[in-house]
């Protein structure tokens, strides 16, 4: 913590950009595609996206070969790869699920955040990553989410975002409430000083994450077949005591009832937001 | 208090609603109805009315007192169109520069069909974002349940008081105790993990002021119509700069800083 003369500050949140580390390799070396089982190598199949070649299933990648796919090549540096939560409310098994999570994954905590170019354009990025804990939204997720769309409307770029979420992390109580409205407050500034944030909705996207700023980009793109909601299905099936018709909450199930933009084959994504970024290039002043 | 006291206290059926505190805080209310997109939602209060002689916009969660009425205000549980009701209170608060009392007492968003497909999460995302740079002073109290987002849509608020027998969480206990034990009948001890209650959320930092409560008549709430009077005028009197520097700080620090 940066302290100044009157011995009180904050923490020093500037970006000091890293260079990233390499991908964990796959725990599993094969993968076999949930919807049809077709078997491939792990690493061959993230680096083509994690698309099934066989039915075009989009199955959950880790955040850094999401990011490794979408980034150009070289482009990506890291921010904050350190920072990591605690177990403020010293909830019972926290730390041993936290610990397994991230010996499992590689990862420190459930985002990744960082700077890269997309089709030569220059962008703020964050993926969310499934193997920390379903990505949920503890104080060090919202942080660094924060932090970078701080830096980005300070930098003047805008912000591409992974959203993979299954919500909150419970075992970090109301703190990981506050996350919500600490992130969507950043997203709203960023905003205000004119940037474009483009969210991309990947299976999952539920709970505090969907509620907060899964939904407050300017652009909202759902991957095919993501399951993007507020409340649970079980849930909602408990509460109204019927069976949920197919498809719903589905990415084509949002697009139908107008909460998204559009539904993007991954395999086209990465040209689409090129696209995006490059009709929303701000000329440097 | 025990958490799990403070869960069934805030659940009580001769709670005092947000009705109750907006009958007996606010003079001349007059309520104004509809998001003009859909439909009025009965589990949300909103208008226009006067606190200690001056102009008040005051948005609340309403849970209902007898049966009929629980039913009619759907248990405090608001769809999507309850939160764009209150947003559209809100725009309006800014735009007459009054300020927004907002009343809290809900077990949460409602997880319907009808909810999902009107966007629950979008409502609840658009209504943090609006408030988070709403150019009017926002208090919100918990008077009863906090439950997750859905009371948090009306909690981004340049102070968040809470009842001391209320309770403000991420979940429920019964969904946290299902989690992580695989039985709803252990929300009692998930309750106390939650750290949900007025004083742990304090000692926390997520709320600024634990309210006493005296009585179910409700003698409290003359001493909280003076708090809350006092409270706006303290934030009216703000530079809009100040004010929204210091909301976007409350939560900026929450969760830790990070070093
Ligand atoms: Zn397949």
């Amino acid at each position: 913590m940066n302290r100044n003369l009157f011995g009180w500050g904050q923490a020093d949140t500037a970006a000091k950009p890293v260079a990233p580390q390499l991908p964990k390799p796959p725990e599993q070396p094969y993968t076999s595609c949930p919807e049809c089982k077709s078997l491939y190598l792990s690493e061959e199949l993230h680096r083509g996206g994690g698309v099934c070649p066989v039915c075009n299933h989009h199955l959950r990648i880790p955040a850094r070969a999401r990011i490794a796919f979408f980034a150009d090549p070289g482009s990506f540096w890291e921010f904050w790869p350190e920072l990591q939560g605690g177990d403020p409310l010293d909830f019972p098994n926290y730390v041993k699920k936290l610990t397994q999570a991230r010996i499992k994954s590689g990862e420190t905590e459930g985002v990744i955040t960082g700077e890269c170019t997309i089709g030569g354009n220059q962008t703020c990025i964050f993926a969310m990553d499934p193997g920390l804990m379903m990505g949920s939204m503890g104080s060090a997720v919202g942080e660094k989410i924060t932090r970078l769309f701080e830096h980005a409307a300070e930098k003047q770029l805008p912000v591409v975002g992974f959203c993979l979420s299954g919500g909150a992390r419970m075992q970090e109580g109301a703190l990981s409430l506050m996350q919500m409205a600490k992130t969507t407050s950043a997203v709203k500034r960023h905003s205000d000083a004119g940037g474009l944030f483009v969210s991309v909705l990947c299976d999952p996207t539920t709970g505090g994450v969907m509620a907060s700023f899964a939904m407050e980009g300017d652009i909202i793109i759902a991957e095919p077949n993501a399951l993007c909601g507020f409340a649970g299905q079980r849930v909602i099936e408990q509460t109204i005591r019927q069976q949920l018709p197919p498809g719903f909450q589905r990415a084509e199930f949002l697009l139908e009832k107008g909460f998204v933009d559009m539904v993007c084959d991954r395999r086209e994504l990465r040209g689409r937001l090129a696209e995006i970024l490059r009709l929303h290039r701000r000329e440097a002043e | 208090m025990r958490a799990y006291e403070a869960v069934q206290a805030a659940r009580s059926n001769r709670r005092p609603t947000a009705k109750t505190y907006i009958d007996r805080m606010i003079d001349g209310f007059i309520e104004l109805h509809g998001d003009r997109r859909f439909g009025d939602d009965h589990a949300v209060i909103a208008g226009i009315g006067l606190l200690e002689g001056a102009p008040v916009t005051v948005i609340g969660i309403e849970k209902g007192s007898t049966t009929d009425e629980k039913i009619y205000r759907n248990f405090g549980q608001a769809n999507p169109e309850g939160y764009r009701k209150a947003l559209r209170q809100i725009k309006l608060a800014e735009k007459f520069h009054r300020p927004i009392l907002c009343l809290v007492d809900t077990a949460g968003a409602y997880p319907g069909l009808g909810a999902e497909e009107r966007g629950q999460g979008e409502a609840i995302a658009e209504n943090m974002y609006e408030l988070s740079t709403v150019r009017t002073p926002v208090l919100s109290i918990i008077v009863g349940e906090g439950g997750s987002g859905g009371a948090l849509a009306l909690a981004v608020a340049d102070e968040v008081w809470m009842l001391e027998d209320a309770y403000y969480s991420v979940i429920s206990p019964e969904g946290a105790a299902s989690i992580l034990w695989k039985d709803s009948t252990q929300a009692e001890r998930a309750a106390e993990c939650l750290k949900l209650t007025a004083t742990d959320l304090k000692s926390l930092g997520v709320i600024e002021r634990i309210i006493p409560t005296t009585d179910l008549a409700g003698a409290h709430m003359d001493a909280l119509r003076a708090a809350v009077a006092s409270k706006l005028r303290e934030k009216q009197a703000l530079d809009t700069y100040d004010l929204l520097e210091e909301r976007y700080q409350r939560f900026r620090k929450m969760g830790g800083d990070f070093q």
